[in-house]
């Protein structure tokens, strides 16, 4: 390194360090793999936006319900269970990509859509029961905030199962291409990083407001 | 039941007939507009246009149309502008020219026209023309989503065009503070115009964030370690870094106030419980942040232009490289100085302000940089170097100035006084501004092949300067004087002749403009006489001049290995000593361009447009339609072609003969 140093001269700008370079660009696969990662990484920003809205809002219930008198523990427990279970489902499709099982692969995808539909449909029920009984989003801004960031979670397995669908029809019609399996590489972060939100949105919705 | 009629709230009385001055004003863009596309069209220009710009996925194409819809809205919101000062020039005692609900939607325009779509796409452009090039490799980490978020952007320009001639835009002033944009107190679309061009374009700069970051940490050429990277690149990792962390929060921000206003939700009302301080913290917890997500990336040019023309190495390169990292943290530390005045208390003001205060010192520490970096530099007083040195003076006055305000008891007298519009004004333009037209002059040669006229590009940035001045230096003191920022007219005699003063620095400005334009049409007139064969006309330094110009769609032939930095500077003198073996040239794998961009921005204009005006099965379809893309997209099999290794020598060898010509003379003299 001293050699090279001497070889180069006296130059402050080359500082000698010059073997221990950069291997050039990454491959595709790294590149966007870590893309996505920017990506949800704002996502999660952006619900912590909601999150810190909920915690604010979260006393001005203006003679309404409040969490304890709204929330039911049971129905949760079941969305979460089967959420919880979707993404170990969906890493069995991962599992089944990597050595190109197709029957394994839409078998866990179509697992993991049912178990998704399940927690859109339990939390339907929760919210249009929450409006029947007169305590809908508009009823008083701790309701706005609970529906707005509940529902931004639930936007969002929405989405995901649109993409779900979309990335069955194009393996059946494709197979495993290189660009497929990074698209499902995303797919895959995406859904696990939704499992992720929704255990904050647990713990600090429900089980914290069901105890207050 | 109107909620769901065919159109929704549109009628014909959305049409301004009545005020003539947005009519006309619409009437004559649409001319132009119309005038431009027959001419397009019967030219036999539209397959060009088509092929090679708006499906183009090349970085330096997009580039060049993210700083082509930049100087454009450049043309709108200055025109916003000058007629404020007109306005407020002769609204002495006297309504003015322009009645109160159109001067509004006025300053609302204008603020959120420079920020959004001449400021970020001015900067971003910039970033996606240089970065690759300055990285040493042949494109951005994501091309065609890049190409998405031009037109995501472009989507947002003209949603809040449209409101000038249907409907109305916000009066609610740039950043829409509650309850006054609650539909309560704003029923009207403008509000609507607001939010939903802001929340489509922000899709498009999200987009265009996490592109630019994943490109600078995960696609450099080989030996572009982190401390060889040119200082731009820098700048730019730590301004999209900004925005990756800081848009999500405009867009949450966005969409709790969407709630409110179309579905009745209680964020930030009145009743129920809504927390309108809850607004002020969320959308300057974004807003602060987007300061450094614009003037960072112009600190990143002034860098470069200052090393270039002064001859030397940048000046303390590493202190550079964390005084920007560090205004990249400290940044979200300060957002409460924009409302000192709103009951957060003396402690919490106090810690604000000495944030504030604090983040003007790595700031200090890059304008010593540059100086010095100029100390016993041989200078060449080009026009990007004007640029650089006019907004070392201007800007350290506009951080002065932000140091003053930064102190909570000051802050308490010149609160949304013309003071603070002369500060954000001064370091904005003499910041933002004129690091945009410093990169414009420096870097256009790269992109089209021939420099800009020098003496029109000094004439318009002496208007600029002085305009900006006489423009901005009375606001100053009518702010001490306690005129309050947006008032469309006054009756306090003092204040007239600053204001008098103030709207000649704007006729000043116009001039700075027009020199510009000039200066764009008699280049390319005499294109031929300014003809720049060398790739490299400034005797840069970094690797973007180690390519020809324009660059070939590939950029480099062989990606360049780097030793050092400064890459491009060793490989000239390493050149005159070893003359160049030929390459070896292998064939190159590049993107194929895609429509995908641009429909799924047509699509998204529909839908926005049918979100303002509540036409719901128009957003269903605008919905459908853009997923349909994605899924065409995704479908596609052939998403790259091939160049081969022929042609890549052809293009290549005409590139190094006009460089050896220049070795070889150097070498002779």
């Amino acid at each position: 390194m001293a050699a090279g140093a001497l070889a180069r001269g006296y130059d402050p700008h080359l500082t000698g360090l010059a073997d221990a370079g950069h291997e050039g660009p990454a491959p595709k696969r790294i590149v966007t793999g870590f893309g996505f990662w920017i990506f949800l990484l704002s996502d999660m920003v952006m619900f912590s936006c909601f999150f810190a809205a909920y915690a604010v809002l979260l006393g001005q219930t203006a003679g309404g319900p409040t969490g304890a008198e709204l929330f039911n523990l049971r129905n949760v427990a079941v969305e979460t269970t089967c959420l919880l279970l979707s993404s170990f489902v969906c890493g069995m499709a991962s599992i089944a990509a990597d050595v190109s099982n197709h029957l394994w692969f839409q078998i866990a995808m179509a697992v993991t859509c049912v178990l998704g539909l399940a927690f859109l449909t339990i939390e339907f029920r929760e919210f249009s029961d929450l409006v029947a009984r007169g305590a809908g989003p508009s009823r008083s801004a701790f309701l706005s905030a609970f529906f707005t960031l509940v529902g931004c979670h639930g936007l969002h397995v929405s989405a995901g199962i649109l993409w779900l669908l979309t990335m069955m029809a194009q393996v059946f019609a494709k197979g495993f291409r290189a660009d497929i399996r990074r698209r499902f590489l995303c797919f895959a972060l995406f859904w696990h990083a939704l499992d992720i939100i929704w255990v904050a949105v647990f713990s600090v919705v429900y089980l914290l407001g069901s105890a207050a | 039941m109107s909620e769901w009629a065919m159109f929704g709230k549109l009628s014909w009385s959305a049409i301004p007939f009545d005020q003539p001055i947005p009519l006309v004003a619409g009437a004559v863009v649409l001319v132009v507009i119309l005038a431009v596309l027959v001419w397009v069209v019967l030219a036999g220009h539209l397959p060009y246009l088509w092929r090679e710009w708006i499906t183009s996925v090349d970085h330096k194409r997009i580039g060049v149309m993210y700083t082509l819809l930049a100087c454009v809205m450049l043309l709108r919101g200055f025109s916003d502008a000058i007629m404020m000062r007109a306005q407020q020039a002769v609204a002495f005692r006297s309504e003015g020219f322009l009645p109160p609900e159109h001067y509004n939607q006025i300053f609302s325009a204008h603020g959120t026209i420079m920020i959004f779509f001449v400021a970020m796409p001015f900067v971003i452009g910039l970033m996606n023309l240089v970065v690759p090039l300055q990285l040493g490799v042949r494109d951005v980490a994501f091309p065609t989503l890049n190409s998405v978020g031009f037109w995501l952007t472009a989507t947002g320009a003209l949603l809040v065009n449209v409101s000038l001639v249907v409907g109305e835009f916000a009066r609610t002033g740039w950043l829409p503070y509650p309850p006054l944009s609650e539909s309560t107190y704003s029923p009207g679309v403008g509000v609507d115009y607001y939010l939903w061009s802001l929340q489509i374009s922000g899709v498009g700069t999200l987009v265009a964030g996490i592109n630019l970051v994943t490109t600078v940490l995960k696609i450099r050429t080989r030996g572009m370690t982190y401390m060889r990277m040119p200082m731009f690149c820098w700048t730019t990792l730590a301004s999209n870094l900004l925005i990756v962390a800081a848009f999500p929060i405009l867009t949450a921000t966005l969409a709790m106030l969407i709630l409110d206003r179309y579905f009745g939700f209680h964020f930030f009302t009145n009743e129920a419980g809504g927390n309108v301080m809850m607004f002020m913290n969320l959308i300057w917890a974004w807003g602060h942040p987007e300061v450094y997500i614009l003037v960072l990336p112009a600190f990143g040019i002034f860098s470069e232009v200052v090393s270039t023309f002064s001859g030397k190495p940048l000046f303390g390169y590493r202190s550079m490289v964390l005084a920007t990292m560090a205004i990249c943290v400290i940044s979200f530390m300060v957002w409460l100085h924009h409302f000192f005045t709103m009951g957060a208390g003396p402690d919490v003001n106090a810690i604000f302000g000495i944030a504030s205060m604090i983040i003007a010192v790595p700031t200090g520490v890059k304008i010593y940089n540059w100086l010095f970096t100029m100390f016993a530099g041989r200078i060449r007083f080009s026009t990007p170097m004007m640029w650089s040195i006019g907004f070392m003076v201007t800007f350290i006055i506009g951080g002065l100035t932000g140091v003053l305000v930064a102190v909570p008891p000051a802050d308490f007298l010149l609160h949304n006084s013309l003071f603070l519009v002369a500060h954000f004004h001064n370091v904005i333009i003499g910041g933002v501004l004129f690091g945009a037209f410093a990169g414009y002059t420096y870097w256009f040669p790269k992109a089209f092949g021939f420099r800009l006229d020098e003496s029109l590009g000094k004439a318009a940035f002496w208007f600029w300067l002085i305009g900006f001045y006489v423009a901005f230096m009375p606001l100053y003191a009518v702010g001490f004087l306690g005129m309050t920022r947006r008032m469309q007219h006054f009756d306090v005699a003092e204040w007239r002749p600053w204001l008098m003063i103030a709207s000649i620095g704007a006729g000043l400005i116009l001039t700075g403009i027009i020199c510009q334009i000039a200066q764009l049409v008699v280049s390319i007139r005499h294109r031929e006489a300014l003809r720049d064969l060398t790739g490299d006309p400034w005797d840069g330094r970094s690797l973007e001049w180690a390519t020809a110009s324009p660059p070939p769609v590939f950029n480099f032939a062989v990606m360049p290995d780097v030793t050092g930095e400064d890459a491009y500077w060793s490989m000239k003198r390493r050149a005159r000593e070893e003359r160049a073996k030929e390459p070896e040239y292998k064939p190159i794998e590049m993107p194929r361009n895609s429509p995908t961009g641009f429909v799924c921005a047509f699509f998204a204009t529909i839908m926005g447009f049918a979100m303002i005006w509540h036409i719901w099965w128009m957003v269903i379809a605008g919905f459908i339609g853009a997923f349909a893309t994605f899924v065409v997209f995704a479908w596609r099999d052939h998403d790259e072609y091939e160049i081969p290794a022929d042609e890549v020598a052809r293009l290549d060898r005409a590139n190094l003969a006009a460089r050896r010509e220049l070795v070889t003379a150097a070498g002779g003299a």
